[in-house]
């Protein structure tokens, strides 16, 4: 019987001939903890009597949740972990560099076929290259570090065909956010989503790494992409030359089949306090914002910024309200600089915070008070998730956010449709 | 066999922000500041009520979200029993087996009540509702998996067999 991509890259990492259901110890490509975790991962390392990384180049260390340091007690974490690294001989990359999933696929750690793991759930977004990534827990990090292997269960594959022709001003954003909605939190849980289609062969990697980031909000063990001519081409503007990876064969066994025509598709915006809680903006346009956050896993790479720039450029913020920018990584920092993306933020009033998580996990650079109201290019909005819990979060797309910025209310980012 | 506790009643989709939010994971590392602030957002006297050897009870989805281990540590560290839940989001089923916290998928859970009084048995497999005279089957660990809880978590695991599982 035919394979799906997962059950290939599992197979391939453990040496068996794996299908769905099989549990299987395989040997995993790469690595990743970050700030957010490193404590509990370096004092299970300890506990469990750790000496030596399996392969130190394999490990990436990175300080992206809490950088700079907003607490006495998270710089006593970052001096843990400098020094962890440092001993070890790991990969680290220190405050400023990037979110560690972007930094994960610049440092060429991720490439086609490869089994990656992260200690953020968000690891997921490293199928958009082909790669199986998936998040993992502190502790099994630990144990990774220790023997460089993990087990895993083979996921069953929800395979989504999205058909059609994305309209303007409609980005990968609404389409995974009008996916989440339809498929539920729980609606893929322990799967891989395997998402295929004329839709997402014309989408440039960027924007495919936007929709497996979020195959975690709806219970998925990893969003996956077969590889192909646009992502080899993304690998390459990195400096990385691979043309590996696997495809899911036609005789593969998929548990379920999804298909999407997004030629009607409308901007999109989940709602309070669920990611799959998901409206057209059009029901919600009007709502005031207090803070727009730009950036993320999600969406602080590069195509994001000049979408949100395009919208931005002779305009200016909303009195009131105050847009954060944190573009993905120091590579994405600069590039944005070059392009002139940095100067628009910057002319309309926007602050541009230093490469990496921003306020998307609540730990620092925009902790919403009670009562107030964020619109977000992040993956989360769950109650508390910025700050107070009396705080509301809609997250949306780099256009409707920074269309959201100018008006001060949400804000259907067609409006700013040039004519002609 | 974990002994007599009360139930703890919660809906569908308890997300691990929710169990410990990231304001706190990420400026307080002392757990036992860290939890005080336990369920915070959707109960907040959570903390101050429950009692060692109570147990959590959920809908579906229970721990889906981010992949903070600090959550089944701050529902082990303050004394609860188990998380009963008629379905569990992976990442936090791995870890709390990881940890040490006893993770029940239990089709029914959504019958017992805030306060119920139950038992369960992890090896024969049931809940016990003492306050409704109900016996619940739930559905076995793996073995896997059950390996590395009945040693108390990972780490206890490595410390007594000197190796991983997997090894």
């Amino acid at each position: 019987m035919g394979k799906t991509v997962s059950e290939k890259i599992l197979s391939r990492a453990s040496g068996k001939d794996a299908y769905a259901g099989d549990i299987v110890v395989a040997h995993v490509d790469a690595a990743m903890m970050h700030d957010g975790m490193a404590q509990l991962v370096m004092n299970a390392f300890n506990e469990m009597d750790g000496k030596t990384l399996w392969d130190a180049k394999r490990v990436a260390v990175v300080i992206d949740h809490v950088a700079p340091s907003a607490y006495e007690s998270f710089s006593e974490v970052h001096k843990q972990m400098r020094k962890f690294a440092f001993t070890h001989n790991a990969r680290f990359y220190e405050v400023g560099s990037g979110v560690c999933h972007q930094l994960m696929i610049e440092s060429g750690l991720v490439f086609p076929g490869g089994l990656i793991v992260g200690s953020d759930s968000h690891t997921c977004t490293y199928g958009a290259l082909g790669a199986f990534a998936t998040g993992i827990g502190s502790t099994e990090m630990a144990a990774v570090f220790l023997s460089g292997k993990l087990w895993f269960k083979v996921p069953e594959t929800m395979k989504i065909t999205v058909e059609g022709e994305l309209p303007p001003m409609i980005f990968p954003k609404d389409l995974i956010l009008k996916i989440v909605g339809t498929v539920k939190a729980d609606g893929a849980t322990y799967k891989a989503i395997e998402f295929g289609g004329p839709v997402i062969r014309a989408m440039d990697a960027e924007g495919r790494l936007t929709l497996t980031n979020m195959a975690v909000e709806m219970g998925a063990k990893t969003g996956i992409i077969e590889p192909d001519e646009k992502n080899y081409s993304f690998l390459k503007s990195l400096g990385f030359k691979s043309e590996e990876g696997f495809r899911s064969d036609e005789d593969a066994d998929f548990c379920e089949f999804l298909r999407f025509d997004v030629s009607d598709l409308e901007p999109q915006v989940a709602c309070p306090h669920a990611v799959d809680n998901v409206k057209p903006v059009k029901n919600v346009e009007g709502k005031k914002v207090d803070q727009v956050f730009l950036g993320s896993c999600t969406n602080g790479r590069l195509y994001d910024l000049r979408v949100a720039a395009e919208i931005l450029k002779g305009r200016h913020v909303k009195r009131g309200v105050r847009v954060i920018v944190a573009p993905a990584s120091r590579r994405v920092y600069m590039e944005a600089l070059k392009e002139g993306l940095i100067e628009v933020f910057l002319d309309s009033g926007c602050t541009v915070c230093n490469p990496g998580c921003g306020p998307c996990a609540g730990g620092h650079q925009g902790i919403l008070a009670p009562g107030e109201v964020c619109i977000s290019t992040s993956n989360r909005n769950f109650k508390g998730r910025m700050g107070s819990s009396g705080a509301e979060i809609y997250l949306a797309s780099p256009a409707t956010a920074a269309a959201s910025a100018v008006e001060g209310e949400i804000t259907d980012p067609r409006r700013f449709l040039k004519e002609g | 066999m974990l002994g007599l506790g009360r139930a703890w009643k919660f809906g569908n989709d308890v997300n691990t922000d929710y169990i410990i939010a990231g304001k706190y994971k990420l400026s307080i590392t002392d757990i036992d500041e860290l939890s005080k602030h336990a369920m915070e957002a959707i109960m907040p006297d959570f903390s101050q009520k429950v009692r060692r050897g109570d147990y959590i009870v959920a809908g579906r989805n229970f721990g889906c979200g981010s992949s903070r281990e600090q959550a089944p540590l701050v529902l082990k560290h303050l004394g609860i029993a188990a998380v009963i839940a008629r379905s569990f989001a992976r990442i936090f089923y791995r870890n709390a087996v990881n940890i040490g916290l006893p993770v029940v998928e239990c089709e029914d859970a959504e019958e017992i009540q805030q306060g119920d009084l139950l038992e369960v048995d992890l090896q024969r497999g049931y809940v016990k509702n003492v306050a409704q005279s109900r016996v619940y089957k739930v559905r076995p660990l793996p073995p896997e998996l059950w390996e590395i809880l009945s040693e108390g978590g990972l780490v206890n695991y490595v410390k007594k067999h000197r190796k991983l599982p997997w090894q």
